[in-house]
């Protein structure tokens, strides 16, 4: 029998139903390899039992001859920064440790409500805070690739969905959810040899999600193939009332019409994207994305994207403005974290709480955010981001015009040792200069395996698409995954 | 439009106080302005709070439309301009009474431009002291929970009931110049919410609460330094605060000294107000449009229901009283100050007019006569409010019905408003029982009449010697012979035909 853990979502539903195993069999596999793998530490909390009792669920649905849901049969990981009721929401916090919703975000609900189960709360930077997943309050998330040649360095998942990336790699779970506010789902995912979309803003509720940065965060699903991701796509999409922001549109049938044949479609590439010193395997990689396209069927031509310089300062405005005011609510008076030293007023219960309950990343970030919102900076900084930020959208509109998508790069290099950014922030936000531009503009982009660099890691490539053409995002992901025909895994080490 | 002319003598000369008010009211909803939770005033702590009011991680706000279509509405009702694109921003600061860390506000694109309302300052004379006062904007935000510092010895509570309850912010221009300009703008802005609906106006439970911004110069310079005194919440409190503030103002700057910009409290028991915080230790409240929200943008069909919906207004009202209706100045203006009351008044007039077969104007007077006379001084007496009237506006026309048709004279239908009063019986069932139909069976009333002459025959010689006042007297003692209940008219007639016999 095949080992059901290196199995896809598509490959677990399909068998499911055919009766080639049980859901049981499944749920047992994957918490059996949760149960084994502490040293990535991917999860947080385990949740063995949520996913044994969905399989039984499925498995008596399918012994009832009732019809099956989307998911059913699948257990899957759930982002920790995903509210779940009766099972503890952290955001890999110490301000919300012990924190338990009383509600379930709309996302995983409606992944439970199609018959997946939980394996558990996947372990992430702070308040989804980081590229490197470094920022957790519960300890780094270990990526389970090694370089070649014995350097046994811990590498680094990527961030801030490092646990998801990290767990689908070494086959904890078939998939995962992630969410995306400059980059984290589809710079982990690179990190790590899988894919992982972000789809347009407003396609996925952001109720019940622990808010970084509101214009900016989407919920997105992460695994090893392009369909997969259009199966969990098509279960987390579709309006929700409660998110003023959720887009009231019907959710396409991504799976059912993927396609690899791209013929009659023109491929952009940005030139800006391509900057001095552009890490030679990322640009070989890359011009290699552009010829698989090619065999595909697709037009290529170089497009421009000339305000792409001022992305990342605007994103590292806008993202930690948004965020000091979110984060205004974990001050110690309802839940989570409470500091009340002895005699202590409100404002040294503020002071003594969010000192103790946000980690460093997050502290710097509110303060950032904070700085510039305040009188007398809010214009030269807040308001004049906001508008590059127009500018950046503004030159997808124009390249969007000659193309249907956009190929560059995911992130400028492979993944790096854990600690080897630390000590400088402005490195480790460089990490997302590729993935922050289509987030500033709310447009869909995924992120695809295309081959190892020369350290044997991952190395990946990015799509990105008009706003609401996620199906033109996965078909040219599938066609590059068909012809990479990327099958290299993590070797187990832990 | 009038010039105040309301000045404070200051030792060093005369002095004239600015007057701006920003007043907060509790829009009227089933609903808080971001989220589902109940709004009833006096519920037990913390029970009318929902996930989103109590700022849970991941929760996130989504307007609630009839909180809006009551702002757009009351921007209508003082001839605003009515902003089809504005925008939420948040207003950051750190309390315990605010679980978000921040207030939804609308900061930079409120929903109401520019607006007026007009007072009027002497209700006897009304052509003469009107005024128009200039509204800045209206703007919709969430107010905050409250903290109870009486339960516990060393902690404060929170109750989170109004946390996220819709109010809106209406800001004058700094327009008025005297306590009772200032009094007048709150008890006129009061009224046209009550018309509207859009808030009940009850200060006394905190619904509508003003700032008051308070400021002097000499007449005809440039606007001095303004303090601002934070919810005051009654007319005449904001009138005492105007008061007392200018006073002070002048006394320091006549002592040489400088205002400062500050926030000040006014404490009611000792009528004065005192510094809260001064400008230096304000907060950066670091206003940025509010990302979990799009701008809010209203389509005509929108407006034009909403325009639909809107009652008949105040000054509207007044007019067709004083015009159509016939009614004095002051008794139209008494009858349309408050909803209510006018709502109460339209009833007795359209049943008396229904009942009578006339035209409203026809029984405007009377109706009006008997509602400002009769019932409320029965209703003042009683101590009750017209809301809680043992008396019908059905059953007050009945009333006027008997009078103007004869069944029964006016001094009679006191009588029978009174039994109305403490019985709560109809009139016409009154009147039946207690047989107090007046008569004008002119047997009864001719001997009646030919028996008080006979009683009074040296008067009836003075009356025939030319004492014609008499006249008043021979009728006075027919009708208590007659116990009241002769139709006046026919003892008139009789009394007149005896004594010129």
């Amino acid at each position: 029998m095949t080992n059901l853990t290196d199995l896809t979502v598509a490959e677990i539903r399909d068998g499911f139903r055919a009766g080639d195993f049980s859901a049981r069999e499944v749920a047992t596999s994957f918490n059996a390899n949760v149960a084994a793998a502490k040293a990535l530490n991917a999860f947080i909390v385990e949740t063995p039992e949520k996913a044994l009792e969905a399989a039984d669920a499925a498995d008596k649905a399918k012994a009832a001859g009732e019809t099956l849901g989307a998911l059913s049969g699948v257990p899957i990981g759930m982002k920790d920064l995903f509210c779940t009721e009766g099972t503890q929401t952290t955001a890999a916090s110490h301000m919300l440790e012990g924190f338990v919703p009383t509600y379930e975000s709309t996302v995983s609900g409606k992944l439970w409500a199609a018959g997946a189960g939980m394996l558990g709360k996947l372990n992430l930077d702070q308040f989804a805070m980081g590229s490197s997943n470094e920022t957790s309050y519960y300890g780094n998330v270990i990526s389970p690739w090694r370089r070649a040649g014995g350097d046994n360095a811990a590498l680094a998942p990527g961030g801030s969905s490092g646990g998801s990336s990290s767990a689908i790699s070494a086959r904890l779970c078939p998939a995962a959810t992630g969410t995306d506010t400059g980059g984290s789902i589809r710079q982990p995912a690179a990190f790590t040899g899988i894919s992982g979309i972000k789809p347009t803003y407003g396609r996925c509720s952001r109720w019940g999600i622990v808010a970084f940065a509101s214009s900016l965060d989407q919920a997105g699903p992460m695994a090893r193939t392009v369909r997969d991701n259009a199966i969990l796509l098509e279960v987390m999409a579709g309006f929700d009332p409660k998110d003023s922001t959720s887009l009231d549109l019907a959710v396409p049938q991504w799976e059912a019409n993927l396609s690899s044949d791209l013929r009659g479609k023109t491929v952009g590439i940005p030139k800006e994207y391509r900057p001095d010193g552009l890490n030679a395997e990322i640009s070989a990689m890359w011009d290699r994305g552009i010829a698989w396209l090619k065999d595909a069927g697709a037009e290529v031509v170089e497009v421009s994207l000339p305000h792409t310089k001022y992305a990342l300062p605007t994103y590292y405005i806008i993202a930690p403005a948004e965020a000091s005011s979110n984060l205004a609510r974990y001050d110690g008076v309802r839940y989570g974290q409470r500091d009340l030293p002895d005699g202590a007023g409100l404002q040294d219960m503020y002071a003594a709480t969010r000192a103790a309950g946000f980690g460093p990343e997050v502290k710097r970030r509110i303060m950032i955010g904070t700085y510039v919102l305040s009188a007398g900076f809010y214009d030269a900084y807040y308001t004049q981001a906001q508008k590059v930020r127009a500018l950046i959208a503004r030159d997808f509109e124009l390249a969007f015009e000659t193309c249907d998508i956009l190929l560059t790069p995911t992130a400028p290099s492979a993944a790096f040792a854990l600690g080897e950014k630390q000590a400088d922030p402005l490195a480790m936000y460089l990490n997302d200069v590729f993935t922050v531009p289509a987030s500033l503009a709310g447009l869909p982009a995924m992120a695809v395996p295309g081959g190892l660099d020369s350290a044997g890691l991952p190395i990946g490539l990015q799509i990105i698409g008009k706003a609401l053409d996620e199906q033109t995002v996965l078909n040219a992901s599938l066609a590059i995954e068909e012809r990479s025909g990327f099958a290299a895994r993590p070797d187990k080490w832990w | 439009m009038t010039e105040s002319t309301y000045r404070i003598q200051g030792a060093t000369g005369e002095w004239e106080v600015v007057i701006g008010l920003e007043v907060h009211a509790q829009v009227t909803s089933n609903a808080k302005l971001f989220s589902g939770a109940a709004t009833a005033f006096g519920a037990e702590p913390n029970t009318q709070v929902s996930l989103v009011d109590a700022a849970m991680p991941g929760m996130l706000p989504v307007p609630n439309m009839e909180c809006i279509r009551q702002a757009v509405r009351t921007g209508m009702a003082i001839d605003a301009q009515i902003n089809k694109w504005s925008r939420f921003d948040r207003k950051n600061y750190f309390y315990a009474d605010l679980p978000q860390g921040y207030q939804i506000s609308q900061l930079y694109h409120p929903i109401v431009g520019e607006g007026q309302i007009e007072i009027v300052l002497d209700e006897k004379n009304p052509d003469a002291s009107k005024k128009v006062i200039g509204v800045e904007r209206i703007h919709v935000e969430q107010d905050a929970g409250k903290l109870m510092h009486d339960q516990h010895p060393t902690s404060s509570y929170v109750d989170l009931n109004r946390s996220g309850v819709a109010l809106m912010e209406i800001v004058s221009k700094p327009d008025m110049r005297s306590p009772a300009e200032a009094g007048a703008y709150l008890s006129k802005l009061r009224t046209i919410l009550r018309y509207v609906g859009s808030c009940d106006g009850n200060m006394d439970q905190g619904s509508m609460r003003a700032d008051v911004n308070v400021s002097v110069r000499r007449p005809g310079e440039e606007f001095g330094t303004r303090t601002e005194t934070k919810n005051v919440n009654s007319v005449r409190f904001v009138m005492a605060v105007v008061e007392h503030e200018a006073s002070r103002q002048v006394d320091v700057l006549e002592a040489g000294g400088k205002i400062v910009q500050e926030t000040r409290l006014y404490d009611p028991d000792r009528n004065e107000t005192r510094s809260m915080r001064s400008k230096e230790d304000a907060h950066d409240y670091r206003y940025f449009p509010d990302p979990d929200l799009l701008p809010l943008e209203l389509d005509d069909a929108f407006l034009e229901a909403c325009r639909q919906s809107l009652p008949e207004l105040p000054d509207a009202k007044l007019r067709r009283y004083a015009q159509d209706l016939g009614l004095s100045a002051y008794n139209a203006a008494t009858l349309t100050a408050d909803a209510d009351t006018a709502r109460w008044f339209e009833a007795l007039l359209a049943e008396a007019a229904r009942i009578q077969k006339k035209s409203e104007g026809d029984v405007a007077k009377a109706s009006a006569n008997w509602l400002l006379s009769e019932l409320y001084g029965a209703l003042n007496r009683i101590g009750k409010s017209l809301e809680d009237s043992p008396v019908s506006p059905e059953e007050g026309a009945e009333l006027l019905a008997l009078v103007a048709d004869g069944t029964i004279s006016g001094t009679i239908a006191k009588q029978v408003f009174e039994i109305m009063l403490e019985t709560g019986e109809k009139p016409g069932k009154i009147v039946e029982d207690k047989g107090l139909k007046q008569t004008s069976d002119t047997g009864a009333i001719e001997a009646a009449v030919a028996d008080v002459l006979a009683k009074n025959g040296d008067k009836v010689e003075q009356y025939r010697g030319g004492k014609e006042a008499l006249f008043g007297f021979f009728v006075g003692q027919t009708m208590k012979a007659m116990q009241g209940k002769a139709n006046p008219q026919v003892v008139n007639e009789m009394v007149k035909k005896a004594l010129s016999a």
